[in-house]
This record gives C-alpha cells, structure tokens and sequence, in this order.
C-alpha cells in the first residue's frame, strides 16, 4: 500500500474535540494529556520512592530509632526504592512524560500517530505501578532481593517477599514493558513518520533526537528483562532451573538443579546498562535545549550532538559486564568490557564540551531552569568522572561493594537526570499551563536542592574509600571502620531530610502558580523551536489550528548576527540559503 | 540511503524548504509498516536473547536433549501453509483490487489465519502429549526450554491472530476495507517473520 502523505491523511480523531470530562482527562487520546497523566503517575510514585530513601536514611544515620524498620524492611525498601525511581519515575517521566508531550509539538504534527495505542500504553503503564504498589500488601511485603533481582536471592526462601513480592514485581515489569512497548512504538514511528513539512531529521531539536535515540534503546533493550522476568516467573511457580542452581535454602536442600545465575546477571544487565542511557539520553536532548534558549545561543557542535547520541546510544550495549566484575568473569572479558566502558566516555565528553562551549560567551540569563540545567553540568561531570575509576577492574574490585558505587551511581543517573527534569518543568511550565512560576521560589528550590545533593553524596565517596559497605543494614562488627564514619553517615542523612523537605517548594511553587502565576504569554522564553509557537497556550486539541507550520530553519537560530531580534522561529521564513552567504561574511 | 544522507547535513546552512512543500517521511510506506518493522525488531531481540540463554544453559551439566516429536513437522507445515496462504492473498489482493468477504484474496486470509490456529492446537497437542509422557518442566531444563520457546512464539502468533480477527470481522462486515487491506498486508508480513523464528527455534530444539 502506497503512502499516503500527511496532508491528505485523515485527521478527524486529532480536530474532533472530545468535550465530556471522562474522554477529555480519563480516556483521552490527546497527547497532552496522556502526557500529564505519565507525568503524575510518575510523580507519585517517585515520592513513594523518595519516603522510601528516606526511611533508609533514618536507620543508616540514627540506627534503631524506628522500631519497626528491620533488616527485612530495609531490604524491601532499598528494592523498591531502586526500582521505582529507575523505572517507574525515571523512564516513565522522560520517555511518557516530556515524549509524550514533546514529540508531537516539537515535530509539528496533530498528535502521535497511534493515539489509540497511546491511550493503551498509560493505562497499561498505571496497571504495572498498580501490581508493583500492591505487593505492600501481600504476605511477605514486597520483594527485598535488590533492585537488580539477582538469582537465587530472589526467589530463595529467606529472602524478603520471595513469594508474593518477587511475583508481583515480575509481573509489573512485563506489564511495564508492554506498556512501554506500546508507547515507544508510537514515538519513533511519529518522529519518523510525521514531522511536518520542512522539519528534516537534521532542523530536529536534540530533545527529539535524545527521546528517539532513547526509545530506540528502551525497544531494543526491554525484552532483555522480560526475558528475565519470564524465566525467573517460570523458575518461581514451575519449579525449572534457569536461574536457580542446587543449594540448601533454611537448611533444607532446595528442588533446583543447574541454574545459572550468572545467565541471570548477563540478561539483566543487557537491560540494566542501555536503561542508563534510556534515561540519560532525554535528559541530554533536553539539557542541551534548555541550555541553547536560555544562553541566547545555537548549540555547539549540532551535528557532533547528534552523532554523539547515536554513537552513546549504540556503545550502551557493549558495556554491560562492566557490573559484573566481581562476578567471577575471565580476565580478558572485564578487559574487553572496560575498553568499552572508557570509549563510551569519549562521546559523551563530547556533548559536555559542547554544553559548556555553547555557554562560553553566550548572553546567559540565569533564571531557574538554567541554573537547574548548569548544575546537571556539574553533577553530570562528577558522577562521570568517578564512572572512570569504576569501570576500571582493578579499581572497580575493591570499590564494587562500598559507598563510592551508590555515591557514583546516585550522582550521575540519580540526581543529574532529576536536575534535568526540574529544568525541563520550570522550562515548559509556561507553555503546560499558560502561567509562570514564581521565579524566586524556584531558585531557593534549586540551590537547596543543588547544594544539598551535593552535602549527601560528596561524603559518601569518602565512605566507599573507608571500606564502608553498602547494602547493610547496620555496621555490626567492622572494626576497620572508624566511629566517625557514623558521623558522617548521621550528617548525610540530615542532608537528605533537607533535601527531601525542599522539595516541598517546587510542589508548592506549581500549584500555586497554576492560578497566581503571571500569564506567560505563548513564547516567554524567546525560543525558536515550534512547541513554542502555537496558536494557543497551552496548546488545545489539535495542537495547531487550521494548518499545520511549516519549517524553514534548524531549531537553534538564536543570535543570529544581522537580525533584530535575538531569535528566529522555526517557522519563520527567510530567504533561501540566505544564511550560508551571510555567514560567509562573518 | 536518504536517511543517511539526512543525517549528515548541516543544517544551520540552509533556510527555506529545498526539498520541497511536501513532508517527507523517513520511510515511504505506512506507519503501521513502520512500527511493525520496529516491534518485529524488538521481538527478534527478545528470541535471540532466548536463543543465547538455551545455549548458555545447555553447557551445564545436567541437561539432557528433548527427543523431536515428529508432529512438530506437521506444525511446521501448517504454519508454513498459513504464511503461504497469507502471501498469496496479499498478491491476488494487489491483482484484482478487491479483499472483499468471498473474494479470492478473502478466502485465501481466511484460510491463512485458521491454519495459524491450527498450528496453535498443533503445538498444544504436542506440549500436551510430552507432558503426559513425563517430560515435565522440573525434569530437564530442555524440556523447560521447549514449552518456554514454544509459549512465546504461541503468543506472539497469538497477537497477529488478533489483528487478523479485527480484519476478517472487517471484511465480513464491508467497513473499513482499505484498513482491512492494510491490516492483511500486515498480517503476510508478521507471518512470515514468526514463521522464520519458528524455523530458527526449531532447528535449534532439533539439532541440540
């Protein structure tokens, strides 16, 4: 069948106004709010995560001061923890959320050419969040074998939740999965397919090129953890023996023969690594927007940006053993993967460069969303620093079990993509709500937030160099490690409450400016790129009015020398090839 | 290899629209084609997966090869039949321009998804009668990889028979023909990949 072009298909669904409340906020197909209801699902869940860590951080500096928080608990909530902010909030918000919103807006279209799938794919995502929240509630609680799931903790007898929990959590992933799945296909196929006319792959904003990289990733590197989960399902109800070798469980000789837990390992991490960059990557498109509009300058290196997303985005899946180390691999293999691991490094210094040239002598307005997206610089630059010293074997050996993993990974895939996805709210903000922030509270919110993450996990990687172990629930008998390391642990944890409180600022200062906030205006920032140049804002069903724009320029015409204003939109037209001649002269 | 040289462009070069009015998609066919290339992808990545986790396990020590039952020739038949049948509809679909109820191209899609169902009962018959024979899945972990295998290739046909379904009823209906006609084409191309990954699991059961 011949394809049809995008002026003649049929738009009936994205120009018919749904106008009952059910189908407008429930079960709506419109993009938009497909995307709030990502964002708060995800949102809410996050801040379960957040109690979570916080309720870790009450036993690890003031041990025993909450009675009923076990060894037990404090495994189930170190797993759920883990797992809830990597996927449910990390890559449900930037994926679902910021994809879900930006794609079509970003690339001109109506909505996501699949809306109905869309639909399907929050729904299916809420039902995962739903099975994962419930095994609260089942006898055992929820799993406690770590967010990595390993075999044969997770299902050995002993272990917390490794009946009910482990099970709820198994299947809450694949729903996840298939959730995912659903949306991913939409978001490739409508950057693919979709984009409007004049809006080639190369005039694309790197939000869009970091979410499709990333989708591409998350399509490709999720059926590795349902592979996983299905086998762990099978060895947990049907007694096989993928995963689960012999071995005595509770003094009693379990029924398994043969497993491989190492087999475990490998396909998790297949997943687990290219996960990393399914957050990391959005957050990158994002970061480098964000960046480029508030500095009033073209990003650096457009091209080598985008290159670098692509090359990042293909080396993920040729490092994942780099977590396995201590597994007991052979030596050349833990060579081959930290060759890897440092070329991995060389791209994505690349793009760090490239943020920081794009902000050497820009005219930069530090308001909230670019301090929050400077201080992912730095986190971002710290926790990818200590990524050197880790994916090293002989450095990563003695390190793998202490602080300085849980201080690397929390700095670089905990608190640099939030930092991103505080700039990407306070910086859509306007256009999602038609009002602006209070620009004061949302900087008090960013230096808490900066400045705090930092009083946490600086001093961890102190810890991780004392030998202090991650994972446990108390110290117990650790002679080697000196009693100011509680000290220290009882100081970060007072840390995190602060940081955590602060957080309250930035719920405070959205809700409230939902009706207080000054009216934005559709383009407050001076942006160029098309999300910002609708008809209405926020942007009403349909996104565009009668006729869809059309697009004569790359996304970052800010500056541009011989124009009066210090930005030109996407879809303002100009002189073909005016451009390549005038920069000639420059 | 217009994507590739999409993306080597500078873009901050040129204004205006030197490629035209029209918007160019990446790929000159439907977008359901499009995500269909990308969801088999990602089903390929899932059974190769699958594929190196049986060879990973096989080199432990206590597994013990799963005798082919020969029926699982007949299956591969049925379902080789079915993608046939599918082919044959798309090209008698494209000859005479009609996918209608009774058309030849509607009798040959219909014939095509009740083979597919036959394969199905075929390879639960077969699941069945390893079972009762004591293959069971604690027994041997071939034998867990056998119904493992097979249950997800099931599914995944399971999925097509789906989209098959919506596009009978469609035709049965008169609604819809030319997504119905999509929706075939679809159906031909879906099939013919599950039938390759089956023919790769099979001689992979088979040959260990």
């Amino acid at each position: 069948m011949a394809y049809v072009p995008l002026a003649d298909q049929d738009d009936a669904h994205a120009m018919h106004d749904p106008q009952s409340f059910v189908a407008k906020y429930i079960w709506s197909q419109d993009h938009k709010v497909i995307a709030i209801q990502y964002g708060a699902i995800a949102i809410f869940v996050g801040l379960i995560a957040l109690g979570l860590s916080l309720l870790m951080r009450v036993q690890l500096g003031f041990p025993d001061t909450i009675s009923w928080i076990d060894p037990a608990f404090y495994y189930q909530a170190v797993t759920m923890h883990g797992m809830i902010m990597v996927i449910y909030l990390l890559t449900a918000l930037f994926l679902g959320g910021f994809g879900n919103y930006l794609i079509p807006l970003m690339c001109g279209t109506r909505d996501m050419v699949f809306p109905f799938l869309n639909m399907l794919s929050v729904w299916f995502y809420l039902v995962s969040v739903i099975i994962l929240l419930a095994s609260f509630f089942v006898p055992g609680g929820p799993t406690g074998a770590g967010w990595t799931l390993y075999a044969p903790q997770a299902i050995s007898h002993g272990t917390p939740g490794s009946e009910y929990g482990i099970l709820l959590m198994l299947i809450s992933l694949a729903v996840f999965i298939i959730a995912f799945t659903m949306g991913g296909l939409n978001y490739v196929t409508t950057i693919l397919q979709a984009r409007t006319r004049g809006l080639t792959l190369m005039r694309l904003p790197l939000s869009i090129w970091g979410i499709f990289t990333a989708t591409v990733l998350g399509l490709f590197a999720f059926p590795a953890l349902l592979v996983s989960a299905i086998m762990m399902a099978f060895d947990l109800l049907l007694g096989t023996s993928f995963f689960m070798p012999a071995m005595m469980e509770l003094g009693t000789q379990n029924e398994h023969e043969g497993g491989s837990p190492i087999l475990f390992q490998h396909l998790f991490w297949f997943f687990g690594h290219p996960e990393v960059y399914i957050v990391a990557l959005p957050a990158f498109g994002l970061v480098s927007d964000v960046i480029s509009t508030h500095a009033r300058k073209n990003i650096f290196g457009y091209r080598m940006m985008v290159w670098a997303i692509i090359a990042i985005g293909g080396l993920s899946f040729m490092v994942w053993a780099h977590h396995m180390y201590v597994s007991g691999m052979n030596p050349y293999f833990g060579f081959f993967f930290a060759t890897t691991t440092l070329v991995i490094a060389i791209p994505t210094a690349l793009k760090v460069y490239n943020w920081v040239l794009t902000l050497w002598q820009g005219n930069i307005r530090l308001n909230t969303p670019m301090l929050f997206a400077i201080g992912f610089i730095f986190t971002f630059v710290h926790g990818g620093l200590t990524g050197l010293f880790l994916g090293n074997v002989v450095i990563d050996v003695p390190l793998a079990d202490t602080y300085f993993v849980v201080a690397h990974f929390h700095m670089v895939m905990g608190v640099s993509p939030v930092l991103v996805l505080f700039a990407a709210l306070y910086h859509w903000y306007p256009k999602l709500t038609g009002r602006m922030f209070n620009e004061t509270l949302g900087k008090v919110h960013f230096w808490c937030t900066f400045l705090g993450t930092y009083a946490i996990y600086l001093p961890m990687h102190y810890l991780g160099f004392l030998g202090v172990p991650r994972r446990y629930f108390e110290m117990g008998n650790t002679d080697f490690i000196p009693e100011t390391a509680q000290v220290l642990n009882a100081n970060i944890s007072m840390a995190a409450f602060f940081v955590a409180a602060a957080q309250i600022l930035f719920f405070i200062n959205i809700f409230w400016s939902l009706r207080n906030g000054e009216k934005s205006g559709g383009n407050p920032w001076g942006a160029t790129t098309l999300e910002w140049q609708t008809p209405d804002t926020p942007p009403k069903h349909g996104n565009w009015g009668d006729e869809l724009p059309t697009v004569y320029r790359w996304a970052y015409d800010y500056s541009v020398p011989g124009m009066e204003k210090d930005f030109i939109p996407q879809n303002e037209p100009g002189e073909e090839y005016e451009k390549s001649a005038h920069h000639k002269g420059v | 290899m217009s994507f590739y040289r999409d993306v080597t462009k500078k873009p901050w070069n040129t204004v205006g629209l030197p490629e035209g009015i029209e918007p160019r998609p990446a790929f000159n066919m439907p977008n359901e084609k499009v995500a269909l290339i990308f969801f088999a992808t990602c089903a390929s990545v899932l059974f190769s997966l699958l594929v190196v986790s049986y060879f990973i396990r096989m080199t432990v020590g206590d597994w013990v090869p799963l005798a082919t039952p020969s029926m699982l020739w007949v299956n591969t038949g049925v379902l080789a039949l079915s993608s046939v049948c599918f082919h044959f509809a798309v090209i008698q679909s494209r000859k005479t321009g009609t996918v209608g109820f009774g058309s030849s191209a509607g009798i040959l899609s219909l014939a095509g998804g009740l083979l597919a169902v036959a394969f199905i009962a075929g390879q639960y018959s077969v699941s069945a009668q390893l079972l009762a024979a004591g293959y069971g899945l604690r027994v041997n972990p071939a034998n867990a990889f056998f119904y493992l295998l097979t249950g997800i290739h099931v599914i995944h046909l399971l999925g097509g028979l789906w989209v098959w379904g919506k596009a009978q009823l469609r035709l049965a209906l008169g609604t819809d023909v030319k997504d119905a006609r999509l929706s075939l084409e679809l159906c031909a191309w879906y099939w013919h990949f599950l039938l390759v990954i089956w023919v790769v699991l099979f001689y992979l059961m088979a040959s260990t």
